[in-house]
């Protein structure tokens, strides 16, 4: 199994690839475009500021890449923001593959913002990448920005308000958490996103 | 259930590649193993773990990468590291290394600018402010080098002062450490968390002080933190961290299970 995970500047990407090492996949931490473009499966983790990681994806010809893979895509954390078409994070143009615009998570008093913890994923649509995950699973968040609601959205996640938690269109999926960090429930969605078909 | 969840943090104070613990940051005595303590607390239902490397920021060294890579592969729950980081490429590393959250405490008050310029490239979320403080002279007071009884000295900086200012350059999260408190189990230091709650709009964690689960429940009612963080009672076990969240969800607050 061959998964390209996208280096993207700095970020926690080592957590992502130990889950990866510990679920037996093969995984590959890149940012060369051939080796994504034949990767069957692609992962593009968190990292930054959404404008800023755009640029990068674009100096490195990663962007184009990315919006035509049509096999397995999940964005995680601000990898899942990019996966809409901009963002209010530095005015930023994103990937463009499912529509909408990724807003900032109101502060209030009590839900301080990034919202850095361990919240409640609640699924409301069948997915595969939710076979397995119940009402009662938390995932371990930290974000500042959401993504806006639509048809994508296939579980929400309640902090301050409600906003989507993961998205899926087409080959495309999104966590807004860490699955990489989410104990056995992250662990059960990176294994089905590794048991999609591609 | 008051939401959003509280999340119960075990920290490993680490020195020489050993978990040691100490009374009010002196007299150190020897409680294991770093990865397996860390996978205990995972399995006990730790929301995070924090490994402290006491003596690096002392010795001016940062830690040991290596048994850092060790207990972030084993983890499937989020990791931060502390001890000595004082350069981007540090903090670089440590996230290279496994590490989701870097926290910088004694290099940040030598050098304020670095908390901008490390969130500036990892992103305030990688980002927390440790801080050390107690009450001096009627107001609570920041200091530095608490590693070592030899080392440990007063800042000019008032708590409170450092806490706006450390949000302000781009701090994701802060712990405030009461170091009254630190090792005494007489319970956390309400009323200097519920003061730096006040002047924060980033999530605050209260360190110093547990010496049961209800202390716990305490904190969240009396300063409402996000998290609380513990290391001698679990280590000697105490008190488990089942049991503190068992205590914090009997008090009316939600917490993972």
């Amino acid at each position: 199994m061959n998964v390209a995970v996208v280096r993207l500047g700095v970020g926690n990407t080592a957590s992502v690839m130990f889950a990866l090492e510990r679920l037996g996949a093969r995984a590959v931490l890149t940012d060369d475009p051939a080796r994504v473009a034949e990767a069957e499966r692609v992962i593009l983790p968190g990292v930054g500021a959404a404008a800023h990681a755009m640029r990068l994806l674009a100096a490195k010809q990663l962007a184009p890449v990315l919006r035509a893979f049509a096999r397995p895509l999940l964005g995680i954390c601000l990898g899942q923001q990019l996966l809409f078409e901009s963002s209010d994070e530095g005015d930023a143009e994103a990937l463009g593959l499912i529509p909408g615009r990724v807003k900032r998570l109101p502060a209030s008093a009590s839900a301080p913002t990034p919202h850095m913890g361990w919240t409640r994923v609640e699924p409301v649509r069948e997915n595969a990448l939710l076979e397995g995950v119940g009402a009662r699973d938390y995932a371990y968040f930290v974000h500042s920005f959401v993504c806006p609601e639509s048809d994508a959205t296939i579980a929400t996640a309640s902090y301050g308000a409600r906003f989507p938690a993961m998205v899926a269109v087409g080959n495309a999926f999104g966590c807004q958490f860490h699955p990489e960090r989410s104990g056995a429930a992250g662990a059960r969605i990176l294994r089905n996103f590794l048991s999609l078909p591609c | 259930m008051r939401l959003p969840s509280k999340r119960i943090i075990a920290c490993l104070d680490v020195k020489d590649g050993r978990v040691v613990k100490g009374v009010r940051f002196e007299g150190h005595v020897d409680a294991g193993d770093p990865v397996d303590l860390a996978l205990r607390y995972r399995d006990e239902g730790a929301d995070e773990i924090v490994i402290y490397d006491i003596a690096a920021s002392v010795e001016r060294r940062t830690i040991d990468y290596q048994w850092l890579a060790r207990v972030a592969r084993a983890l499937d729950v989020p990791l931060c590291v502390a001890g000595g980081i004082r350069t981007i490429e540090q903090g670089v590393a440590c996230l290279e290394h496994g590490a989701d959250k870097v926290s910088i405490n004694s290099p940040a008050l030598e050098r304020p600018e670095f908390i901008d310029e490390f969130a500036d490239v990892a992103g305030s979320q990688c980002v927390v402010v440790g801080i050390d403080s107690r009450a001096a002279g009627g107001e609570w007071r920041t200091y530095q080098y608490t590693g070592d009884a030899a080392t440990i000295r007063r800042t000019p900086r008032k708590t409170l002062e450092w806490i706006a200012e450390a949000q302000q350059r781009g701090a994701g999260e802060i712990v405030l450490n009461c170091m009254d408190r630190d090792g005494t189990r007489d319970g956390f230091d309400v009323e200097q968390l519920a003061a730096a709650r006040k002047v924060l709009t980033i999530p605050l964690v209260a360190s110093g002080g547990a010496g049961s689960a209800q202390h716990f429940s305490e904190v969240f009612a009396g300063a409402d933190v996000s998290g609380a963080l513990a290391a001698s009672i679990f280590h000697f076990q105490r008190v488990s961290v089942a049991e503190v969240k068992a205590a914090v969800a009997d008090a009316g607050f939600e917490v993972r299970t």
